[in-house]
């Protein structure tokens, strides 16, 4: 393998329903970053059945270039068409760099056509860079986030990566960006032996919680479901998301979608409000970002604190409605 | 159906910190157990054989000391397990330790299904399930809440971000369990004993036949070049007084911040 004969950082392009998912943006933006310091060019590779708009979106918002693969077979997902169709591409034109958001999707292909093309990957990654060699370094936490790990795969091309949604910041939409559309013609076999029946949504009012500006958080501190009442009253009043803790979910309290850490979501809201919630690293790792770090805990010496703006030692019941009270006082000032 | 269960030995706890001196992981008080999502995997391959019949095995591969967790693994009621051990192979990255773990399973042989858990506690990575699954050739289903058989076809719910999906796949195949899957049994004393005289043959790389190119450093594309304790902030500001003055005090902060 010659190294050299390698260039570009490639993002594979995530979508639903026709919609390029945040995550692809959030990618995009980063690499054109890491472009600037390489000059290698940022590549989206989208693979659907009909690209639509999709790909002008992607040079909107970083791409220099898209590379599209259309076909029937492409309707849905599947990890062993896709991976299929992402090896030829890698083998005709050699990208340097290759991410993935670490969602669901990404952590399902990665690691497969990571495999076909026997190289390394890390899992998770919470920050890119680029080293004096020309090397991807690549951060990603260990144990639950209590140890950070800087990985590099210095000998295989290309360096491959899934990076967890929310951590870099998106692009605004260009007008008009430089940048080509590539319509590539490879045969895409079908997967006929795998079947998607349905997907069902989880059940949840609202703003998903990734795309909220104000998360109220509530951990098991909250003694009761009942007093999620006067949570939820604060979230309503600050326009805001509920979100949990795991014990929470795990009490079935509420259902996947709203946990945030490390087996939940990483957010990055302008505030969050964390209540009755310890701070545990895993959960720690999902939130640590957020612009604005509100934490009210009956004991002062909850490790929440340590990563808080802001701090309040006392009983959510009490302080709570106070709360609730005193904004919706401010707000009709 | 032939079931293998691949399992990992972590450690007890991941409040794990790093040695000052050594800069490594300070190891003292760490005993290892089979990672939480395997034991899921575990509970699984036993309801689906007491139910369907066939055989299960348990492998893994790590120091010889990971033969404590297969002996567990067979005291929860797994047929056979097989430690996949030797020098060589340390060291190894998800790459190489797929390429190992796919490679035992193509010597147990005939082998319908690979369970596995959704991610390891200490590496954190996920990867190694869709890895095996590329080597081996099969069909893969990630983040599995519920399994159900049907002749050669598997039908399985994923639990992903947004919603529930529910997948059917003709067999082989490849799972990756989650722990909303069921509630792993506890070993009953009498197994425990017979797990102990159970014999765990020792599989070396070259009893699997594997390429020495592709294990253990050699075979890992990855390299850890720096490990380190994540930055906790300090500058937090502790809001006194009584609860009214403390929740008004607040409000003003945020508001004079445009937090809200
Ligand atoms: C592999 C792994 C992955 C994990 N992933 C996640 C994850 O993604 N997300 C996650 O959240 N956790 C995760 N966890 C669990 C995590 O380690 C913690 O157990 C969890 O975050 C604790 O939740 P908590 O803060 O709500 O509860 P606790 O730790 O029980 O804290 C409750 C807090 O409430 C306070 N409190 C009690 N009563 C009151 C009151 N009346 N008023 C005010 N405060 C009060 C207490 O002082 C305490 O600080 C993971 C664990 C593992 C092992
Ligand atoms: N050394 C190993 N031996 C056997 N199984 C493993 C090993 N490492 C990882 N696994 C399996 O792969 C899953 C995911 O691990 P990881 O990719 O390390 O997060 C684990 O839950 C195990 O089922």
């Amino acid at each position: 393998m010659q190294l050299t004969d390698y260039k570009g950082i490639w993002v594979f392009a995530e979508h639903r329903n026709g919609r390029i998912s945040d995550i692809t943006f959030e990618l995009l933006a980063k690499a054109k970053e890491l472009s600037d310091k390489n000059d290698e060019g940022v590549v989206a590779i989208l693979l659907a059945r009909d690209a639509g708009d999709m790909s002008q979106k992607l040079l909107n918002r970083g791409g220099d270039r898209v590379i599209v693969v259309e076909s029937d077979h492409l309707k849905e997902y599947k990890a062993i068409t896709c991976a299929k169709v992402l090896e030829a591409l890698v083998d005709k034109y050699r990208p340097s760099i290759l991410l993935f958001g670490a969602t669901s999707m990404g952590k399902d292909l990665a690691p497969r056509v990571m495999a076909k093309l026997r190289t390394g990957l890390t899992a998770d990654c919470m920050d890119l860079d680029i080293d004096g060699d020309g090397l991807l370094i690549q951060t990603k936490p260990s144990y639950g986030g209590n140890i950070m790990c800087k990985i590099l795969c210095p000998t295989r091309r290309p360096q491959m990566a899934t990076i967890r949604p929310k951590v870099f910041s998106q692009l605004e939409e260009m007008e008009n960006p430089k940048g080509e559309i590539v319509i590539e013609n490879i045969s895409v076999e079908p997967e006929n032996d795998y079947e998607i029946l349905e997907h069902v949504a989880y059940e949840t009012e609202g703003v998903k919680i990734e795309e909220a500006e104000i998360v109220v958080v509530a951990g098991r501190g909250v003694s009761s479901k009942d007093d999620m009442k006067m949570i939820e009253d604060l979230a309503k009043e600050l326009h805001g998301a509920i979100a949990v803790t795991r014990p929470l979910v795990d009490a079935e309290w509420y259902d996947p979608s709203i946990q945030v850490g490390a087996s939940g979501k990483t957010i990055k809201p302008k505030l969050i409000v964390n209540i009755g919630v310890s701070g545990a690293i895993q959960y720690n790792v999902g939130m640590q970002n957020a612009k604005n770090i509100v934490s009210i805990n009956k004991s002062p010496k909850a490790p929440i604190f340590s990563i808080s703006h802001y701090g309040i030692v006392g009983d959510y019941k009490r302080i709570v409605p106070l709360l609730t009270e005193e904004i919706k006082k401010t707000r009709s000032q | 159906m032939n079931i293998v269960v691949c399992i990992k030995q972590v450690p007890n706890t991941i409040d794990v910190r790093i040695d000052p001196v050594s800069k490594n992981l300070d190891r003292t008080n760490i005993t290892g157990v089979i990672n939480p999502f395997d034991k899921n995997a575990i509970e699984e391959a036993i309801r689906l054989r007491d139910k369907h019949g066939g055989e299960i095995t348990v492998i893994s591969m790590g120091p010889p000391q990971t033969i404590d967790a297969l002996r567990e693994a067979l005291a929860m009621g797994c047929d056979h397990a097989r430690l996949l051990s030797c020098r060589e192979m340390a060291g190894a990255d998800t790459l190489a330790t797929g390429y190992v773990l796919s490679k035992a399973v193509n010597k147990i042989g005939a082998v319908d299904m690979v369970l596995f858990g959704s991610h390891a506690v200490d590496a954190d990575t996920g990867q190694t399930g869709p890895i095996v699954a590329e080597f081996l050739d099969f069909r893969q289903i990630t983040f599995v809440s519920q399994i159900d058989m049907e002749g050669n076809h598997v039908t399985a719910e994923r639990m992903l971000e947004e919603g529930r999906e529910r997948v059917r796949s003709k067999l082989p195949v490849v799972m990756t369990v989650t722990k909303h899957l069921n509630t792993p049994r506890y070993s009953k004393p009498v197994n425990i004993m017979k797990a102990f005289r159970k014999d765990i043959p020792i599989w070396n790389y070259e009893d699997l036949g594997c390429d020495i190119n592709m294990i253990g450093i050699p075979g890992s594309p990855t390299i850890v070049t720096e490990i380190f304790e994540p930055k906790r902030r300090s500058e937090v500001e502790m809001i006194q007084g009584s609860p009214e003055e403390m929740v008004k005090e607040l409000v003003a902060k945020l508001t004079a911040d445009h937090a809200i």
